[in-house]
């Protein structure tokens, strides 16, 4: 008898050392591996479980330079997720990861990053917001244009100064103000629009609900981004992780292992077909 | 004693040694499992006599359908492909993948070692073999790899038969996947009036043939054998072009038919059950009452089933529409691009065990501008 391969199935302890709220229903869990070797790129993700309710996919939200002081932000909407609300600093999860495809840093270094985030999609961008901070020498301009709902769906808004100072260009707008907002008004989109860019110098980092998705990376190809340099991050089902299981599939693409991250060209006529 | 026939050679075998066969390999610690009947239907199950086949059974097949009927010439396998392939004995439709103690200052996380059946196989057919290859791509060829599949897929011995007659539900020969057996087999059995031509597919399949009065095939048998397999392709009616099928569906994701299609079809996910390649699963928790314990079941899922896709923000395929163009599209074009092989090997079955008889030929000649 020949071995068997490992089971993918197997599933590491990972500490809850803080809970951080950050907006509305959205929580920043820091987990703690107990020293395991453990390390994760730019975008990827981990399946969080909690035990005898199941598991989620959560991107890695946190600087994968620091990669023990490991970072997930959390919406609080589905079984698993609304089960973590109940989590205590000192409980344990169990943690299998990371998988997935990640924001490609390394091949766009010389040029300019545009970040284009909305809502919650901010959360997988934040890793590369990090890097790119680490080593913002090695890039070009970068701008961070961030959109959410109203001000108080802000996320991590208390960073924003320090991503400024660290020469990021950062943008924000809201959907809807209240009476002592300052800042921009509308979608991601005009950002991008009124942003100067050098189409073939420029990579594009979206992330957001799959709508914005979309009109970012048709906006930035218009502008003359090329489709391979546009890069978004998409959510389907995942349950295994590792491409066995059948519920994440996007035309030819398992997005838990082909993605979650794709380039533009690979899958920008397919994220126009209605429920595809 | 004379060495055992080499892998590619063939034999004459007696009736009766079809029993020996069975036994022999029950000695060897196999379960063997063949066609037998329940409830109505051919199915697979343990068999410990050649007294359990279901002689001079036929099966009348057709989209929706599914009789069977008693025929005067009765051989052992008259019959085609019932509801059930290999599929479950290598990926069973229930299992536990991980198990959860809760302890000290956490949980213990146990990955439970896969069992590893010997399982001995009657009466396979060249469509569920080319099935079996597909799932190997899957569960085996990837980055990642399903251990549980690797185990059950080792302890496999396979005997199969030649189809000597199609169902009007098959389509194996436009698949390029039968009927007439051409590998993935220990054994394959020819069923002539009076015995059986064996083709001896592996070394493993050599080891267990020799004594039970068999001789060399004389040409007629052989030629007899040969034209056993070519009459049942004669027989086919229905197909899929497979040069074009691909681009025609993936061109037409917004095809009328998708539509048309969705008001008939239940999504009731029976095609996907009894598809021998379908591999869609879900993992649910299962607690004891002290919530101290859990097991993570992974059992089978279809692409029919609105969860399959949810997500946060909803299911991605909300719709029946959605779902029949994920499975069609999947099966017989994406399955290429991910696998390098069509996800379809022409068994009928989605034909026959659709309760309200969607023809996968049928759609597929629509989309194509055939019978739009």
């Amino acid at each position: 008898m020949t071995g068997l391969p490992p089971s993918p199935w197997q599933t590491r302890n990972a500490t809850v050392r803080a809970i951080t709220p950050e907006v509305p229903e959205v929580r920043t869990y820091d987990l703690d591996l107990h020293g395991a070797n453990y390390s994760f790129r730019p975008g990827q993700f981990n399946m969080l479980y909690v035990p005898g309710v199941g598991e989620v996919a959560i991107s890695v939200s946190s600087d994968p330079a620091v990669p023990h002081q490991l970072r997930h932000t959390i919406r609080a909407v589905g079984n698993v997720t609304r089960a973590m609300t109940r989590l205590a600093v000192g409980d344990t999860l169990g943690l299998r990861g990371p998988f997935g495809t990640a924001w490609p840093v390394e091949t766009v270094r010389g040029d300019d990053v545009v970040i284009v985030a909305g809502g919650l999609g901010l959360a997988p961008l934040r890793p590369v917001i990090y890097h790119l901070i680490r080593h913002r020498h090695d890039y070009g301009r970068v701008a961070v244009l961030y959109g959410a709902r109203t001000p108080a769906d802000l996320l991590y808004a208390h960073e924003y100064d320090w991503w400024q100072a660290a020469e990021l260009d950062v943008h924000i707008s809201v959907d809807v103000a209240t009476p002592n907002w300052r800042g921009a008004i509308g979608f991601v989109t005009t950002l991008l629009a009124q942003l100067p860019v050098k189409p073939t110098r420029t990579a594009v980092f979206t992330c957001g609900p799959e709508v914005m998705m979309r009109f970012v990376a048709s906006g930035a190809c218009q502008r003359g981004v090329p489709a391979e340099r546009i890069f978004v991050s998409l959510e389907r089902n995942m349950n295994c992780a590792v491409a066995l299981c059948g519920h994440c599939q996007f035309g030819p693409s398992f997005v838990c292992h082909d993605g979650p991250v794709f380039s533009y060209d690979r899958v920008g006529r397919l994220l126009w077909v209605e429920n595809l | 004693m004379t060495p055992p026939p080499a892998p590619g050679s063939s034999l004459w075998m007696p009736k009766p040694a079809l029993q020996t066969l069975i036994d022999r390999l029950r000695a060897d610690g196999y379960d063997v499992l063949g066609p037998r009947m329940a409830d109505g239907a051919i199915t697979l199950a343990p068999l410990r006599s050649v007294d359990e086949l279901p002689r001079g059974v036929r099966d009348e097949q057709q989209p929706g359908r599914y009789r069977l009927t008693l025929a005067d010439d009765g051989g052992y396998f008259d019959h085609v492909v019932g509801p059930h392939s290999l599929k479950p004995l290598v990926f069973p439709p229930r299992t536990t993948v991980l198990q959860v103690l809760r302890v000290r200052n956490g949980w213990e996380f146990r990955t439970p070692d896969p069992p590893r059946p010997k399982q001995a196989v009657l009466g396979v057919r060249a469509c569920d073999l080319h099935a079996l290859a597909i799932q190997d791509r899957v569960f085996l060829g990837g980055a990642y790899r399903d251990p549980e599949y690797a185990a059950r897929r080792e302890g496999l011995f396979l005997i199969a038969v030649n189809c000597a007659r199609s169902a009007a539900t098959c389509f194996c020969v436009s698949m390029n996947t039968g009927p007439a057996v051409t590998g993935g087999a220990d054994l394959i059995l020819t069923e002539l009036a009076n015995g059986f031509v064996v083709g001896v597919g592996s070394a493993r399949g050599a080891s267990y043939v020799g004594g039970m009065g068999e001789r060399p095939p004389t040409a007629e048998e052989e030629a007899a054998a040969a034209a056993i397999p070519q009459r049942a392709a004669a027989q086919q009616t229905r197909r899929i072009n497979t040069a074009t099928v691909h681009d025609t569906l993936l061109n037409n994701l917004e095809h009328p038919r998708w539509a048309e299609v969705a008001k008939r079809c239940l999504s009731c996910a029976n095609c996907t059950m009894v598809c021998p390649t379908c591999f869609c699963s879900t993992v649910n928790e299962v607690n004891d009452l002290l919530g101290t314990q859990t097991q993570r079941e992974r059992v089978w899922e279809s692409c029919f089933n609105e969860e399959h896709s949810h997500t946060a923000s909803g299911a991605v395929h909300p719709t029946t529409k959605s779902r029949y163009r994920q499975w069609l599209t999947h099966k017989l074009a994406t399955w290429i691009d991910q696998f390098g092989t069509s996800g379809c090997v022409g068994c009928g079955r989605c034909i026959t065990w659709c309760p309200v008889g969607i023809d996968i030929t049928e759609e597929v000649a629509a989309m194509e501008g055939g019978r739009a």
